[in-house]
């Protein structure tokens, strides 16, 4: 039964156009236990989101396998909930049912899909936007209501790729919080990419840092603090070290 | 913790859009004075030039026959630009289909729009008779374009990381299509509809006169051939008239259709 959410074993991906070749991703073994916070980090460019896409079924790899649930053979689209960097949230429908565009997807009624979305609206705050439309909401709200579009669609595993990197730092700080609080309540299994290693360390349980292109894995770092986690776990020694290590291996891995 | 939203200012909003033709009527204002006090203050005979109060003179006084008239001529151009809205729709889905049908299908559209449909008329009279079809299809032909073109390239620009994260919920393609695609090309496919809907009673004008029983087209070329200037002129200002209203009906019908997009367009 103890099988592990995410299994990657010996994943690459080859891009070819024309005659050239690009290696994006060089073998990555990964997992993510049942209901384990994983984050990606790594320069920019590197190739993490290729990884998502294989993960989320949207693109298959050149080489290697990616078992969810045990399971490498069936399609993948579908078993995770992936959010993208951008909200990607349709102007034209209100938060609700915005909340509810994977139920559509899976051709729940209407009357149980809006009952779905108003509950988890309402479980995470944000119940009074419920029937405002995208574009009166500030950009951390934005986030919130992709992220819980991303959770009504699949709660159990969830594929959040920088989900807060174009939010100030406040909205930030708010949104990690709030996110620690969801993932909490519902027990899900996450992988997490960022650029930021402060976040990473806070949000996570074991942190992957993945070099330039082509990428691999250069550490893999357990985060030795406790549950459940406050912003000022990071002020403890052993976060301290952690992020000196882990800004020092980057920076070299940057090239700067 | 709370953060508000942004608060709608939807009554200003609608007064600043009156506000905003200000401009137009100022010019249209003083340009109808011009040529008033021109023909009044020249020795044009009115019957080569009418001014701007006698042409609106002449309409009241013949309202009873330029009203039916305009009522077939309206009928003839809703249709039209009905069919036109429900053709435009299909081929810009079907352009989408694959690229292969978009490479093929496209040129003949073009080419479509290189006819004179001047000279495409006679032959539909021939072929159709006097009657309501070719006026409407000579309506479908100057209207269908710009409805096609504006909604293929509306459903081309979807975003294709929301493409990806249709695909990652395994959307079909005809879902994908219909929750994000067709929605998302709404406003474009408005924008066809608004030009098409200025291009419609010209369509229509264009179709009667040529050949027909009743409508503005048929009055207009009836008043020009008795040299009664100034109805010509009135047939002109109702069609002007004719095709603002369908302009701001649509208008009106992307409103309640698209509420969302009024604080997007800011």
């Amino acid at each position: 039964m103890d099988t592990d959410k995410l299994r990657l074993e010996g994943v690459t991906r080859v891009f070819r156009e024309r005659r050239r070749t690009l290696d994006v991703l060089t073998p990555i073994d990964l997992t993510v236990a049942q209901g384990e916070f994983v984050t990606i980090i790594g320069p920019s460019g590197c190739g993490k989101s290729t990884l998502f896409n294989i993960i989320a079924g949207v693109d298959e790899p050149s080489a290697g396998r990616v078992a969810i649930d045990g399971d490498a053979t069936t399609r993948r689209a579908g078993k995770s909930g992936y959010m993208p960097q951008q909200p990607l949230l349709l102007p034209w429908r209100t938060v609700e049912e915005n909340v509810l565009l994977g139920l559509d997807v899976r051709h729940v009624p209407r009357k149980q899909a809006l009952e779905q979305a108003r509950e988890l609206l309402k479980r995470f705050g944000l119940a009074e936007f419920a029937h405002n439309y995208p574009g009166t909401l500030s950009g951390g709200m934005r986030q919130r209501v992709a992220l819980l579009r991303t959770v009504l669609f699949n709660a159990s595993f969830l594929l959040l790729d920088e989900p807060f990197g174009a939010l100030d730092a406040l909205t930030r700080l708010s949104l990690q919080n709030w996110l620690l609080d969801l993932w909490q309540a519902l027990h899900a299994s996450v992988l997490f990419i960022t650029h930021d290693v402060r976040e990473a360390i806070l949000l996570s349980e074991r942190i992957y840092v993945l070099s330039a292109r082509p990428a691999h894995i250069l550490r893999v770092a357990e985060v030795d603090l406790p549950r459940p986690r406050l912003q000022e776990h990071l002020a403890w020694e052993q976060a301290i070290g952690l992020e000196r290590e882990l800004v020092a291996l980057l920076m070299k891995e940057q090239g700067i | 913790m709370r953060i508000a939203a942004q608060p709608e200012y939807a009554g200003s909003a609608s007064l600043r859009r009156i506000a905003g033709y200000g401009p137009a009527i100022v010019l249209l204002v003083t340009l109808v004075l011009l040529w008033e006090l021109a023909v009044r203050a020249s020795q044009i005979s009115p019957r080569l030039l009418p001014s701007p109060f006698s042409i609106v003179q002449a309409l009241f006084d013949n309202w009873d026959v330029i009203s039916g008239h305009t009522l077939q001529t309206l009928l003839e151009t809703v249709i039209g630009l009905g069919i036109a809205t429900l053709l435009g729709l299909t081929l810009a889905v079907l352009l989408d289909l694959s690229p292969w049908i978009r490479r093929a299908v496209y040129p003949l559209l073009v080419i479509s729009q290189t006819i004179p449909i001047i000279a495409l008329a006679p032959l539909l009279v021939i072929w159709f008779g006097y009657d309501l079809a070719p006026k409407v299809i000579v309506v479908t032909l100057y209207c269908f374009f710009p409805i096609a073109v504006a909604c293929a390239d509306g459903l081309l620009g979807t975003d294709t990381d929301l493409l990806r994260l249709m695909q990652s919920m395994r959307a079909s393609r005809w879902q994908i299509l219909w929750l994000v695609r067709l929605p998302g090309a709404m406003p474009s496919f408005f924008s066809g509809l608004r030009i098409a809907a200025t291009y419609s009673v010209t369509g229509a004008i264009v179709g009667e006169y040529v050949a027909a029983y009743r409508g503005l087209g048929l009055y207009m070329e009836e008043a020009a051939h008795s040299f009664a200037v100034v109805l010509v002129f009135a047939a002109v200002l109702v069609t002007a008239v004719l095709s603002l209203l369908l302009f701001g009906f649509v208008s009106l019908l992307e409103r309640i259709a698209l509420p969302w997009y009024q604080g997007a367009q800011r």
